[in-house]
């Protein structure tokens, strides 16, 4: 019987010196509520620094902010980070002011989905938990 | 009841409250952008103030208001573009593109590495160099700026706080460069660490020794640099953040008097400085919160300076402030709309008495702004200037029975706040442990569940929604070579200067970090020897530790 009722656990990183904190919170406690178990890496962290926050705690979910317009730069640093460290099976998303043509490239390379500003955070919640719950069923059939 | 007329006489309130009990009302809340629960009517009796008391003239205590006794008559507010992007040299230009097209004061916008202190080819900085604002890693970048530019005419504002007084050194060695006396010299520096702490997060090294670097700048700024605005004492990222009005009302007025604390603590007399302290508000969309929120602002302070400190200077009295439209307000949903909502945001600053004012462009959901839509943003306000005619009668919302309520709420909640911050041990204490930044997060994530269950609406987003692919409108994209071009002019800066005088001038400002001897000299000399900025935060960083971010979730 594959286990899903698993704790999702997330790791929500806010990679380079942009100090827009507001939605990375929000987000983080939305997703605490709705019974995952949330780790917020705080401000200014490299991308080494989150790949081994998430290696560490051996999170599910890796969920990255930036409103500095350095995600084409920061975001791939994480998911190569996260490679390097064995953890590039983590379900990789990201969010903040990022143009809908770099979304989709993001989406191309490794991250599993880009949430714009305006979306609903219960929508963020319920997208990761349907992601994890396949992704659980997987490793349950798997063992 | 009959008068002597014999005129039957009706309780008009008894039958209008009657009238309301009976009458059907929409399903949806009534209560303000921040979750103030408001009357259907307000009459005199919610209104009490004494008009000697409360309101005063403008220009006279305790400025309710305004600050000017003929407000816009004597002088509109300063058109304010917050403006900088990639190269110097780039937004050189778009500096020169804003004063062709009438505005009167300049606004630096610095990027992240600048921000945090860390030059444009720090490993830090790999991604970020010129992404949100400007570059600014030297003096001779500050030169390229303002080339062209006469810095002893124009008043400019840098939006820089963690290694503000860095950049304040290479600013005025710029000037000198240039030829101008700083004593000319007229803007603001932010220069606001309390609320970087707090909102912000853009902070350089721990509170302490950031504070005594402000009453260094304020002590230098007195002598040396006159018209300059040390601190901008800013709501606006507390706002931001996802505070509520009473909330960025409280937290930047504490901010305000602490400053006012440290500067008379470290031996100044408080009318020597207090006359240069200037604030910052947010201008959201709850249009009549906002008027009193800036009313209110007005009243406290100049009843904390005058009765609380001593002030004896009237100009110490005075909050004299910029405003900037909410950028959380605008939306990436259906992007034109947002035109319509800086333009109420911005009439609510006018109305509240706004001494100058930046309004945003449509497109800063998405990236920074297009010259198109700056230039919008920008014609904005000279409509109102020019067309709307609000701009001959000062104060024209005083003695609103609405208006003058909330202005006396949003006091009284500013007041509960100091009270409790004072009971926290003082503004330090409360932000090492986060208290608010707390509060400062639940009013955020308050607002998005009610937003998002649809008590609160947002055209776009949660109603009239569009069906959309995309964004509609262009993007502002940068340039993928500025970030080059800086490694490039660092490298030439690290050859060509004397290496010695560098090393001289930062082993000074190591030496003065520790005898406490004025720092802003020596960031002026370090500037003059093209010290860089990434330079000197590094002996500051390493003099003066850094601050630990509480984790409050």
């Amino acid at each position: 019987m594959p286990n899903t009722t698993r704790i999702i656990r997330v790791l929500i990183g806010k990679p380079g010196l942009d100090g827009h904190d507001r939605g990375a919170k929000t987000v983080a406690s939305v997703l605490r509520d709705h019974g995952m178990e949330v780790i917020y890496s705080g401000l200014h962290k490299t991308p080494s620094e989150i790949a081994e926050a998430a290696a560490q705690e051996d999170v599910d979910v890796v969920g990255l902010s930036i409103l500095s317009g350095a995600h084409m730069s920061l975001f791939p640093r994480v998911r190569d980070e996260l490679a390097s460290r064995g953890k590039e099976d983590v379900l990789l998303v990201g969010g903040g002011i990022i143009p809908a043509e770099d979304m989709a490239e993001l989406e191309n390379d490794g991250f599993a989905k880009l949430f714009g500003p305006g979306t609903n955070t219960d929508d963020i919640a319920e997208w990761i938990k349907t992601e994890m719950k396949k992704r659980f069923e997987a490793e349950g059939e798997d063992a | 009841m009959t008068d002597t007329t014999g005129v039957q006489r009706v309780d008009s309130g008894e039958i209008w409250r009657k009238a309301m009990e009976g009458a059907r009302t929409r399903e949806a809340a009534f209560t303000t952008l921040s979750d103030v629960e408001l009357q259907p009517l307000y009459t005199s009796k919610d209104a009490q103030f004494d008009e000697e008391r409360d309101l005063g003239y403008p220009g006279q205590f305790p400025f309710t208001r305004g600050v000017h006794p003929s407000m816009y008559r004597g002088r509109l507010w300063t058109m304010r573009q917050f403006a900088g992007f990639g190269s110097a040299k780039q937004t050189n230009e778009r500096f020169k593109f804003l004063l062709a097209h009438g505005q009167t004061g300049l606004s630096t916008a610095f990027d992240f590495p600048t921000l945090m202190g860390y030059d444009s080819d720090d490993e830090h900085s790999l991604g970020e160099v010129g992404q949100v604002g400007v570059a600014i890693s030297s003096m001779d970048d500050m030169s390229v700026l303002f080339d062209g530019i006469p810095m002893g005419e124009v008043s400019t504002s840098m939006t820089i706080n963690g290694p503000a007084p860095i950049m304040l050194g290479f600013y005025i060695a710029a000037a000198q460069k240039q030829g101008v006396d700083p004593k000319v010299l007229r803007g603001t520096i932010q220069n606001d660490i309390l609320k970087e702490y707090q909102a912000q997060h853009a902070w350089l090294v721990a509170p302490e020794p950031a504070l005594r670097m402000i009453t260094d700048m304020m002590s230098y700024c007195a002598e040396h640099v006159p018209h300059w605005n040390t601190i901008s004492i800013s709501g606006y990222h507390i706002r931001e953040a996802g505070s509520t009005a009473a909330q960025e009302l409280a937290f930047t007025l504490a901010n305000g008097m602490e400053y006012v604390r440290r500067g008379v603590a470290a031996g100044m007399d408080v009318d020597s400085f207090a006359p240069r302290l200037s604030f910052f508000f947010d201008s959201h969309l709850d249009f009549f919160e906002e008027i009193c929120k800036f009313r209110a602002a007005r009243r406290i302070w100049a009843r904390k300076m005058r009765d609380e400190f001593g002030a004896k200077d009237p100009k110490s009295w005075m909050v004299r402030f910029h405003t900037q439209t909410a950028g959380v307000s605008l939306t990436a949903q259906q992007p034109e709309n947002n035109i319509v909502r800086t333009a109420f945001e911005a009439m609510a600053a006018v109305l509240g008495g706004t001494q100058s004012l930046h309004t945003n462009s449509m497109d800063e959901t998405l990236s920074l702004p297009t010259e198109k839509a700056v230039k919008i943003a920008l014609r904005t306000q000279q409509i109102i200037a020019e067309e709307t005619e609000v701009t001959h009668v000062a104060d024209p919302l005083a003695g609103s029975y609405f208006v003058e309520a909330q202005t006396n709420r949003l006091e009284a909640e500013a007041e509960a706040y100091f009270k409790e911050i004072e009971e926290r041990g003082g503004v330090v204490p409360s932000l090492q442990e986060g208290y608010f930044q707390k509060e400062i997060h639940l009013s955020a994530v308050k607002y998005q569940r009610q937003m998002e269950r649809g008590e609160k609406k947002v055209v776009g987003v949660n109603c009239y929604v569009e069906d959309e692919s995309g964004p509609s409108i262009d993007l502002h994209r940068i340039d993928k070579g500025v970030e080059k071009e800086q490694h490039d002019r660092l490298a030439a800066l690290r050859e060509r200067r004397d290496d010695a005088s560098v090393e001289s001038e930062l082993k000074a400002i190591r030496a003065a970090c520790r005898d406490g001897s004025n720092l802003l000299e020596r960031f002026v000399a370090a500037a003059h020897a093209e010290c860089t900025l990434g330079e000197i935060a590094q002996v500051l960083r390493e003099e003066f530790g850094q601050f630990k971010e509480p984790n409050i979730l």
